[in-house]
């Protein structure tokens, strides 16, 4: 069950945990302590969707977008890699390894490539951007080919996901193999019973991935505002959204990351009107400008990309979220028991406020995403 | 000529409650009640009843019942008595039928036939006792994007935005010309907008002198006999609008008998006194969409590029296509009327038979104008039969950035909707210019009224949007997965985007 026999429900509803761990100088460490820490929040899930996103595992492909698929089956696999070899020249292709484990069912065939968009693409897509071409691609997968299901397509990256607790899903992917400076991680509590791997989260595209927990009321608006800038959301799931929003605002629009957080959980008008004038203004602007990517509705999220990890939660903060800090290591969770579970030197967490984004940035983050320096270590809870 | 018509309405009186006091005698400005000194007796002429219940609100023994007159036609389907009375109406006068208000047909009512979602156990509803609740809106083209000079620190803007129109709640007051209605009217809907922090629409009427310090929250009409357009009318208002049609009359101009054109609206509209303002069909300066597109920059230049400009068409069979052409053409608002809504003088055969329901206009511009990746670039707001705060929901829901209200903003200042506007005759001092008539209408008074509409439909829409676990009005509009059709079929579900109770 790859797509899914979807409900006809308007989306998916769901409860979640979700757990970010970074290292801000870059080093690089296993997946170990993830697992620990989201198997803690074993309640906010139920066994029906978990995954993980992290940064920094392709230092030798860090120049290639790479892209994790599912495949229903052999059919699929074959258009799939028909449409990607007319697009982009396959520098390597592989099944992702896993290893069997208890309490994950049956999984899609896991494939991985590492790509470099052609020149000359077949006319289906038309490139103007090697980022928008990307986008462009991971669209036609989702929406077009049959049995095929991209759900990873950022560079130096990757998502591993599937229907499971979490940390089953991640033994299932032999996390303790890989080494990442950001990881975040997602249990899954949907209240459709329907389970099916490409709905559980993370949700990625490009370097951005979003795991979030939460039901926004304005999904409606949100996704027919993201259809008119060229996104079609396909997994009928908030944090599609969000990831969408995301690189509109971020990547295409150029906005700061206050700015995006500004719109996606808007100051309340009376605040605003008591700013300074150039804050006002810009404020005032946003709102006018974006309205309809206000998320509304509860909602705790984090965001990450190559070189950030944000936390974000709704404007009147119905979500709970924490932050942690201890030297270079920056947590934010769900709770704020996993991070005294992996970091028992943790002393300094903190509760943000609702729609105060908190930014965790990588040093020297550029050459760390490419892979330039390269450091391993043992993370606490590793 | 003894005339045929049966007259719609019977007038019963109970005389053991009647003290003789004559207020029916003297509010009936259609000559209903006569008293009788030497019998000491009311009498009443039913045939010249218009059903607007002034007499049975204002007699202080609620001696009075104004009810169907039970007389029948003979029975049949298509020979009703309404039929009959038109024709026999015009046996007699050999004229066109007239009419005031909106279509008072049976087509389907849409609002009736959707229903809201509110939130259960996944998210939580908001309380707007507790909570803040936003309703603030703005008017006006959004670019596509904002620059905000990069990531630097300092907060800046460098995305100038075009005008925009702040209201605080996403209802304005309708365009209703002076002339159709008393300047009392005017001067409650003004100061109603003004303490609310919305905005009125003069309609095609010009603005009288007096009204001007209300200009901050006036949209004033620029319409095809430009009446009372001139400089200092477009520069004291907040926003213009060119009016190429009306719900109530698509394809035909607006209409006002010389009888309503007193002093001080023929000084207002710049016409002769006592003369019909008739004005024309088309706009004579625009035969294609070209031609609106040069009004819209005349009219942009004349007022510095600092007032947002609104095109109001009737909802007609290609609204989708047309708005599209409009917002290319430099529209900033749309504003789409639909079948039901009013008018103070419309043919009737016009009226209940051109155009349609707002509603299914609505989405399919909406639907349009995103398809065309432009949605943004105008703001759609809509009028035609919006009737409570209910339908205002609905109608942001599918689309809409903000409605407009006419027949609600009448009907709060007492209007009984018996569709006689064109007479200028309104025994509730609205739509008429008889100062005797006029002076019943306290513009303090009125004004109370519709402010304290407007504020209940706030509060309600509040209560609803804190329902759906929801805080902004943003994050409503256009947003149709809360709605939901009941009794629809699926081509008008199609159209309207929403899907069925129960999918």
């Amino acid at each position: 069950m790859l797509r899914g026999v979807r409900f006809r429900d308007d989306k998916d509803f769901s409860g979640c945990s979700i757990f970010g761990m970074m290292n801000a100088s870059g080093m690089r460490f296993t997946g170990a302590p993830m697992l620990t820490a989201i198997a803690n929040m074993k309640e906010r899930s139920n066994g029906l969707g978990g995954g993980f996103a992290t940064y920094g595992i392709y230092p030798q492909y860090a120049d290639l977008y790479c892209f994790h698929m599912m495949y229903s089956d052999e059919a699929g696999k074959s258009d799939c890699e028909e449409f990607l070899a007319a697009n982009f020249s396959i520098e390597q292709a592989e099944i992702i390894p896993t290893s069997p484990c208890e309490g994950v069912g049956e999984a899609p065939l896991l494939w991985r490539y590492f790509l470099q968009p052609r020149e000359n693409p077949a006319p289906a897509c038309e490139i103007q951007d090697l980022d928008d071409f990307v986008v462009q691609a991971v669209m036609h997968i989702n929406a077009v080919i049959d049995g095929a299901f991209a759900f990873s397509s950022g560079k130096n990256m990757g998502v591993f996901k599937g229907v499971g607790f979490p940390e089953d899903i991640g033994r299932f992917f032999r996390l303790d193999e890989y080494e990442g400076y950001i990881w975040v991680a997602h249990g899954r509590f949907p209240t459709n019973t329907q389970a099916w791997w490409g709905g559980a989260h993370p949700f990625n595209i490009l370097d951005w991935s979003v795991v979030h927990n939460g039901e926004i009321s304005s999904y409606g608006i949100n996704q027919r505002h993201l259809e008119m800038y060229g996104y079609t959301c396909t997994l009928f799931t908030d944090t599609e959204v969000i990831a969408y929003a995301v690189d509109l605002l971020v990547r295409r629009h150029g906005l700061s990351i206050e700015d995006m957080a500004s719109v996606l959980a808007a100051p309340l008008w009376t605040d605003i009107d008591r700013m300074p004038p150039r804050e006002k203004e810009l404020h005032t602007a946003l709102r006018q400008t974006y309205g309809s990517l206000l998320l509304n509705g509860p909602f705790s999220v984090i965001v990450s990309n190559l070189s950030q990890m944000i936390g974000l939660t709704d404007r009147i903060r119905l979500r709970p979220l924490v932050a942690g800090r201890n030297g270079d290591w920056m947590y934010l969770s769900s709770e704020e028991a996993p991070m005294h579970l992996v970091d028992d030197t943790l002393k300094d967490t903190w509760i943000p406020s609702g729609g105060e984004p908190i930014v965790f940035q990588v040093e020297d983050a550029v050459a760390v995403a490419q892979g330039e320096e390269m450091l391993s270590g043992v993370a606490p809870g590793g | 000529m003894k005339s045929y018509i049966i007259p719609q309405f019977k007038v019963d009186r109970d005389d053991h409650r009647c003290i003789r006091c004559e207020v029916c005698v003297r509010q009936c400005a259609n000559d209903v009640h006569w008293y009788d000194e030497e019998e000491d007796e009311v009498y009443t002429s039913e045939d010249k009843c218009v059903g607007c219940l002034r007499c049975v609100t204002l007699c202080p023994t609620s001696a009075l019942v104004v009810r169907e007159n039970p007389t029948q036609v003979p029975t049949n389907a298509n020979w009703t008595r309404e039929v009959l009375t038109n024709i026999y109406r015009q046996a007699e006068t050999g004229g066109v039928l007239l009419t005031g208000m909106g279509c008072d047909k049976d087509y389907r009512n849409y609002w009736d036939h959707i229903t809201l979602d509110a939130s259960q156990v996944t998210n939580p509803s908001i309380d707007p006792l507790r909570e803040p609740m936003e309703l603030r809106t703005y008017l006006g083209a959004k670019p596509d994007e904002l620059d905000t000079g990069g990531r630097k620190s300092k907060p800046s803007l460098e995305t100038s935005i075009s005008p925009q129109l702040r209201m605080e709640t996403p209802i304005m007051f309708s365009a209703i010309s002076y002339g159709a209605i008393s300047y009392n009217t005017c001067e409650c809907l003004a100061r109603a907008a003004a303490e609310v922090g919305t905005y009125y629409n003069t309609g095609e009427g010009g603005l009288h002198r007096d009204l001007y310090q209300y200009g901050e929250h006036t949209i004033c009409q620029v319409a095809s006999g430009r009446f009372g357009v001139h400089a200092d009318y477009l520069e004291v208002a907040a926003a213009l609008e060119i009016k190429i049609g009306q719900g109530a009359k698509p394809g035909i101009g607006g209409h006002l008998p010389g009888e309503k054109v007193s002093a001080e609206i023929s000084r207002t509209r710049m016409i002769p006194e006592g003369t019909d303002a008739l004005s024309p069909a088309p706009h004579h300066d625009i035969y294609s969409i070209e031609d609106l597109a040069q009004l819209i920059y005349a009219l942009k230049e004349a007022t510095h590029w600092e007032k947002p400009v609104s095109v109001k068409i009737a909802a007609v069979h290609n609204s989708a296509a047309i708005a599209s052409g409009m917002v290319r053409a430099g529209a900033d608002i749309i504003a789409l009327d639909g079948i039901r809504g009013g008018t103070g003088a419309a043919p009737t055969m016009i009226r209940d038979n051109v155009g349609i329901p707002v509603e299914l206009a609505l989405a399919a511009v909406d639907d349009r104008l995103r398809e065309e990746g432009i949605r943004n670039h105008a703001s759609v707001v809509i009028a035609g039969g919006i009737r409570s705060s209910a339908d205002v929901v609905k109608a942001i829901a599918l689309g809409a950035d903000a409605v407009y209200i006419g027949t609600a903003a009448l009907v709060a200042l007492g209007c009984h909707v018996c569709q006689k506007c064109y007479t200028g005759r309104c025994n509730w001092g609205i739509a008429t210019q008889d100062p005797d008539l006029t002076r019943r209408l306290n513009p303090d008074v009125g004004t109370r009224r519709l402010v304290n509409l407007l504020t209940g439909w706030s509060h309600e829409i509040m209560e609803i949007l804190g329902g759906m676990g929801i805080n902004a009005i943003e994050s409503l509009r256009g947003n149709r997965l809360r709605l939901r059709g009941v009794g629809l079929t699926r081509e008008e579900l199609d159209i309207l985007g929403i899907k069925h109770a129960g999918a």
